[in-house]
């Protein structure tokens, strides 16, 4: 895997607006960032400060008023609706503070899941992050049997699974204790190496942030 | 291809979590199919049988020529119709007694016979020569050689002469004789005279059939129904009624399983969004998944319709043959459009009950937080708009009343006060429990009530189900009520004499005749007889009273002119049934005009009488002046009036001396009994399906407590927390079902009040043209409102008994993951 300077993801002029109360409300008001492939990058900032949109945005999950989201050489923002599930789909890996994991699947099913719809399935890369994840004795438990560390390490485990090009989280840790939420960072920092994709994580923890390659802060809808 | 799957197999999971939800929707869906096609299953073993009957040698569905007056006409027609080109055919018909029973006599002409005339080809091939050759052969069905107690190839007795040896065709219906037109003329005492003529379907040129025939003969164009078939439709559309109602309460559950799980499946939805999953991909499995499950119960419904559809087969039979005497075989033959039909019943309905869920699947907004019980915070809005659906719906089921005039329009009627009531229940509900709840004063009863109000959501399609089934159980069981005693009653009116006799011919009815004149415990004897002619277009039995102070004295009369049975005497005046006179808009004072063989027979009506349970119209006239209009009528039938104690020895002694059977010798109380029982196999049919509905509805109960019993947790376990134990907590929950289950049953019962009266004002009048007396039973209310206590006490015992069982930690849980 290249670990090196080529750009993953490139944000220019990103704005975004919400009414409330027939108020318009700026959230982001021309964004610019980029990550390159294996970098680890920790976007902080106030509540409110528009991180979780701007991921949101970046995921395909929701639409900018103006500007260009890139994901390596596509450009989000032409994309349709089915373009972009494809794009989650196929290239990008997302975790939520909520695990969202499917309850009805073990964990099994659950770890294989995104790989399976991708056509993406590599068995010894599946066998790998189940051992370097430690979740080889939990397998067969559902999601309401785990604790909530391991409930994120199944959610890491099957964004991971498609090799994506640009893993996204949104505070992973925020359900978790201290302890176990520098375990679980630990972990995705490794996975992250050894994949080498892009790391966008949203967090509010300052010392969580420390330990990634790159900060950015967000205040106001800029980059500070 | 692998993607569907793997999606399939992610929202299949959710079943596999949660078995009782799947169940349910199962449940739901396959009660739905069940009662539906089985419904469809006894009405198409019905129609088919119908078909059948109305195939054998030209029914309704061939064109036929016919005199004007309805009486027989001469051959030299037939003759004179055929040079001038005409495909014509002629059939004799009449009635014959083998053995002192009564059967339809069938002479045709198998030469001339059109080929598209059903039956018609097994004669004309290989018969055709044993047919027309003396002794010829008399076709009929298996089912009448059976009943006649010998063997092919017999020649029975008949009006005083030998029948052709007896031949089985398989299609003829039972108690049909076929035979050569020449052996018809003769048997019937009729030479040289024809009933109708069928006209085939070859073209070619005809002269015009004034010139030919004058206007002594008329032409009726095929008809799509039979005559059959037009007299069971009220039959058949009361079954479809039932059936419809049945499908509707299964697809309650259906929704209701539905709508819930799709809430629980809305964060596994956004989830697979997501990860990637399009949402047209994602729209289109959840379809494929939905049809896939709706399949899967399609089939055991079916299975379970048809054992349905077995089971009531019999008294079905029973009621047609009893009310209509048409023949029903005892076996279930289904064709391969009953099963597919099925199938899509049960997909159509599982995407009817479906569609809001899949439109919600469809604007599922991706980024919007998971919201369990979404629809509870839209209730409001719902509830108004529901409230106003219903009363629209009440005031198209009010205009109905007031306008509509067919038994469609009763229907709709009847449809449009359930489905409002039903509609309207939610807001009915919601208003009564925030009254309660403004009145409440301890903490605990305001919870209660809010609570109730907060749980009502969840449980009002399984209440309106409740309600919905209740009210036809209240409103079938008052009407069937209410046609017992008037039945009974009338019944006792109705069969006068103590006695009835059923001669196998003339010769042996006047031996019998002066046989009992000697017979001193015999006070009375009453000759009696029936003709059948048309009036526009419909079948009418003309009945002779004998003139009696029997009859006088008990013969029960609706409405009657002064001195009506002395006018009787006189030949030229009537009385006409209930039915008759609604269907012809007749009433005392007024002329009818009835076709005899002589001519037209002008006879005033001069009284109205009940005739429950005869489809037919019917007018009674004086004995004598019948056998004067109508003198080929058997005069085979009597009455007598015979002292109670001497009726065992008479009968007797009448099956010694003239070897009557059973069949043509009956006492009162055997026939009341025989009468009694045809009435109530009528309705034993509606009995059983009122049941299954009401069974339907308490799963709809059982399934809705059951689901919503585990998303109540979150509810339930703060109140835990703060000191109520689980027993008084699961107490609490038992009594807030029973509470509204009683409010739904008492809403239920002036609901089904509603609908008996509509039932007997409205739906019977149309559908039979008698009218019955409306009465409450205050003792069957108070019963249905405990079988519904009951029904909603099981219902709410298993997840009650669950809460009250609960472990501690599955409670603590709840805190533990509450986000």
């Amino acid at each position: 895997m290249t670990i090196g300077h080529q750009i993953v993801l490139s944000v220019r002029n990103l704005t975004k607006a919400y009414r409330s109360a027939g108020e318009e409300i700026a959230v982001l008001r021309g964004v610019n960032l980029s990550i390159t492939a294996g970098e680890r990058v920790a976007l902080t900032g106030e509540s409110g400060s528009g991180k979780s949109t701007l991921l949101h945005l970046i995921a395909g999950l929701d639409q900018a008023d103006s500007g260009e989201i890139r994901l390596d050489d596509t450009l989000i923002s032409d994309l349709s609706d089915a373009g972009r599930a494809a794009m989650r789909r196929d290239r990008l890996g997302l975790v939520f503070q909520q695990f969202n994991l499917i309850p009805s699947l073990n964990v099994r099913d659950n770890l294989v899941f995104q790989s399976r719809i991708a056509g993406r399935h590599d068995a010894a890369w599946h066998a790998e992050l189940v051992e370097r994840l430690g979740l080889g004795d939990l397998l067969n438990r559902y999601p309401e049997q785990l604790s909530g560390g391991q409930q994120q390490r199944v959610a890491i485990g099957r964004s991971l699974a498609i090799k994506p090009l640009l893993l996204l989280a949104d505070e992973p840790t925020g359900n978790l204790d201290e302890a176990t939420a520098d375990d679980v960072l630990a972990l995705t920092r490794d996975l992250v190496t050894r994949t080498g994709c892009g790391f966008l994580m949203v967090t509010h923890s300052t010392r969580l942030a420390a330990t990634l390659d790159r900060h950015i802060n967000l205040s106001a809808g800029l980059v500070a | 291809m692998s993607r569907i799957l793997w999606i399939l197999a992610v929202l299949l999971s959710h079943w596999r979590r949660h078995p009782m939800q799947l169940a349910t929707l199962l449940i739901g869906l396959i009660s739905a199919t069940a009662l539906w096609s089985g419904v469809q299953a006894l009405n198409q073993q019905a129609r088919s049988s119908y078909d059948r009957a109305a195939a054998a040698f030209g029914g309704a569905r061939t064109a036929v020529l016919v005199s004007r007056n309805g009486a027989t006409f001469s051959q030299q027609l037939f003759v004179d119709l055929r040079r001038a080109g005409w495909p014509v055919s002629p059939v004799l018909e009449g009635r014959v007694q083998i053995e002192g029973r009564s059967f339809r006599l069938l002479g045709v002409d198998p030469v001339t016979l059109p080929s598209e005339v059903g039956n018609a080809p097994a004669i004309g091939r290989a018969g055709l020569q044993s047919f027309v050759t003396p002794p010829g052969e008399m076709l009929v069905s298996p089912e009448t050689l059976s009943s006649l107690g010998v063997a092919e190839g017999t020649s029975p007795q008949a009006n005083g002469s030998i029948l052709p040896p007896l031949r089985v065709q398989a299609q003829l219906v039972p108690d049909l004789l076929v035979v050569d037109i020449g052996i018809a003329q003769q048997l019937l005492k009729m030479p040289g005279q024809v009933s109708r003529l069928l006209i085939g379907k070859t073209k070619g040129t005809r002269t015009p059939l004034e010139n030919v025939a004058g206007d002594k003969l008329r032409l009726i164009e095929p008809d799509a129904e039979t005559d059959l078939a037009r007299l069971t439709d009220s039959f058949h559309l009361n079954l479809t009624a039932f059936g419809l109602l049945s499908f509707f309460v299964g697809l309650f559950i259906v929704n209701s399983a539905i709508g819930l799980a799709f809430e629980q499946r809305l964060p596994m939805l956004r989830t697979l969004r997501a990860c990637g999953v399009s949402a047209r991909l994602l729209n289109t499995v959840l379809l494929v998944e939905l049809i896939s499950l709706a399949l899967v119960a399609g089939i055991v419904g079916l299975v379970c319709g048809y054992l349905i559809a077995a089971a009531l087969l019999p008294d079905v039979a029973a009621s047609l043959r009893g009310l209509y005497g048409a023949q029903i075989p005892g076996q279930l033959t289904l064709k391969p459009e009953w099963w597919a039909a099925g199938l899509v019943i049960s997909v159509l309905g599982a995407l009817a009950a479906a569609t809001a869920s899949l439109l919600k699947a469809v604007r599922l907004p991706l980024l919007a937080a998971a919201q369990p019980y979404a629809w509870q915070q839209a209730q409001h809005r719902w509830l108004i708009l529901q409230s106003a659906v219903a009363l629209a719906v009440f005031a198209a089921a009010a205009a109905l009343l007031w306008y509509g005039d067919s038994l469609l329009s009763g229907f709709a009627v009847l449809a449009g006060l359930l489905l409002g009531a039903a509609l309207g229940l939610p807001a009915v509900l919601e208003l009564m429990l925030s009254l309660g709840q403004r009145r409440a004063h301890h903490a605990l009863a305001i919870w209660f009530w809010a609570d109730s109000r907060q749980q009502l959501s969840g449980l009002s399609l399984a209440l309106m189900a409740l309600l919905l089934a209740l009210a036809v159980n209240v409103g079938v069981g008052t009407m069937v009520e209410s046609f017992s005693r008037t039945f009974i009653s009338w019944l006792d009116g109705r069969l006068a004499a103590d006695v009835y006799i059923n001669a196998a011919d003339d010769a042996q009815a006047v031996d019998i005749k002066t046989w009992l004149r000697d017979r001193p415990e015999v006070d009375a004897i009453l000759p009696g007889g029936r003709a059948e002619t048309q009036i526009d277009g419909a079948p009418v039995e003309i009945f002779g009273l004998a003139d009696h102070a029997t009859y006088r004295d008990r013969w029960p009369l609706l409405q009657s002119a002064d001195r009506a049975w002395i006018r009787l005497r006189a030949g030229d005046t009537g009385f006409i049934s209930e039915q008759l006179a609604r269907r012809m808009k007749l009433a005392v004072g007024d002329q009818i005009e009835v076709p005899a063989p002589g001519g037209n027979w002008t006879l005033e009506v001069v009284g109205i009488y009940a005739d429950y349970g005869n489809p037919k119209g019917q007018i009674a006239v004086n004995f004598a002046a019948l056998t004067r209009r109508f003198p080929g009528i058997p005069l085979t039938r009597m009455g007598l009036r015979v002292a109670p104690a001497a009726v065992p020895a008479l009968i007797s002694a009448l099956q010694d001396k003239f070897a009557l059977d059973s069949r043509n010798l009956v006492d009162q109380a055997t026939l009341k009994a025989e009468s009694t029982r045809i009435f109530n196999r009528t309705f034993a049919v509606t009995a059983a399906l009122n049941a299954f509905t009401l069974g339907v509805a308490g799963v709809a109960l059982l399934t809705s407590l059951l689901t919503l019993s585990n998303s109540r947790l979150p509810q339930l376990a703060p109140l835990w927390a703060i000191g109520i134990t689980r027993r008084r907590l699961a107490a609490i929950e038992l009594l807030k079902t029973l509470s509204v289950a009683l409010i739904t049953t008492l809403l239920a019962l002036p609901l089904g009040l509603l609908v008996a009266w509509c039932l007997l004002a409205v739906v019977n009048v149309k559908a039979f043209g008698w009218r019955l007396p409306f009465h409450v039973f205050p003792l069957q209310l108070l019963e249905l409102l405990g079988v519904a206590m009951a029904a909603a006490l099981i219902a709410a015992l298993l997840p009650v008994l669950r809460l009250a069982r609960m472990q501690p930690a599955a409670l603590v849980k709840i805190f533990a993951n509450e986000r």
